[in-house]
């Protein structure tokens, strides 16, 4: 029973996890056609940069990695309501969620 | 134990972030996100990030994305057409996204000195304060500057969303008083 309590996991598998979640966030950004999807591939790859942060800090033992963490997580916030923001107006204003079809600036 | 754990929920998060690309949907993609960001919660509570792992399902899982299921049922957003995408993306994109995996897991699996996480290894240190006494410790001396800042930037967040979504023009506004003039 110990010995499966003391099991223990390299750090290079969550960093792996991390690359494969940046990659896959990558991916979705090129292929999905809908505004709102490429902006949560967008998060994906946030999240995914985020594990690395995790990882580095338990690795070094260093809280400042899980700090800033904390701090993308503020300005992913931050950013997330303004990038909704701006697709609302963009719907309001095209009637398309389209990537290929909102190619323009102007209106 | 670990082990286990660690194995579940990866699969979890890979399994979710597959299926925002698969599904056509936004609101299943929404949905899968939710699942991934979730998983990421438990993977850092083993790596000793207990406050992060909070953070991650109050903010991520919890704020962030309702305000994305909020706005796909407020434009009614339906099937994502299927359409080629660009050339650009294609031809170059995609082999670039797996050329930089390529290096990316091999500089990770060549990397020396890479340690190994336990079930019990947080990171508590010899004065045996928990994660969330660093972490204030820390934020509230030596970061408050940076801190304070980020409490500004999320106003004019909030600002700047509220302008931009507000109805702008005549036509909108007009439709807005009749609304409110029938009630």
């Amino acid at each position: 029973m110990s010995a499966f309590l003391q099991q223990e996991v390299p750090l290079s598998w969550y960093l792996i996890l991390s690359a494969v979640l940046f990659s896959l966030g990558v991916v979705g950004f090129l292929i999905k056609r809908n505004l709102i999807t490429v902006f949560m591939s967008i998060e994906l790859m946030l999240n995914g940069v985020n594990l690395s942060f995790v990882t580095f800090a338990q690795q070094w033992h260093a809280v400042k990695g899980q700090i800033f963490v904390f701090f993308v997580m503020m300005v992913a916030a931050a950013e997330a309501a303004v990038g909704l923001a701006i697709i609302i107006a963009v719907f309001r204003a095209r009637a398309t969620l389209d990537v290929d079809r909102i190619d323009r600036m102007k209106l | 134990m670990h082990l286990f754990i660690f194995v579940i929920f990866a699969g979890f998060c890979v399994a979710g972030a597959v299926n925002l690309l698969l599904q056509s949907h936004p609101i299943t993609s929404a949905l899968s996100l939710i699942v991934v960001m979730t998983s990421l919660a438990v993977l850092y509570l083993l790596l000793g990030a207990e406050f992060l792992a909070i953070a991650q399902v109050i903010v991520y899982a919890g704020a962030i994305m309702v305000l994305f299921t909020f706005v796909v049922m407020l434009l009614n957003a339906g099937r994502e057409a299927r359409t080629r995408g660009s050339r650009a993306a294609q031809v170059v994109g995609l082999p670039a996204v797996v050329a930089i995996l390529a290096v990316m897991a091999t500089v990770i699996l060549q990397a020396q000195g890479l340690g190994a996480t336990r079930l019990s290894d947080g990171l508590t240190n010899v004065k045996g304060q928990t994660n969330l006494d660093q972490l204030g410790a820390i934020l509230f001396t030596k970061l408050l500057l940076p801190f304070e800042v980020t409490s500004v930037l999320i106003l004019i967040a909030i600002l700047g969303a509220v302008a931009l979504a507000s109805h702008e023009g005549s036509g909108v506004k007009d439709q807005g008083s009749e609304r409110t003039g029938e009630e």
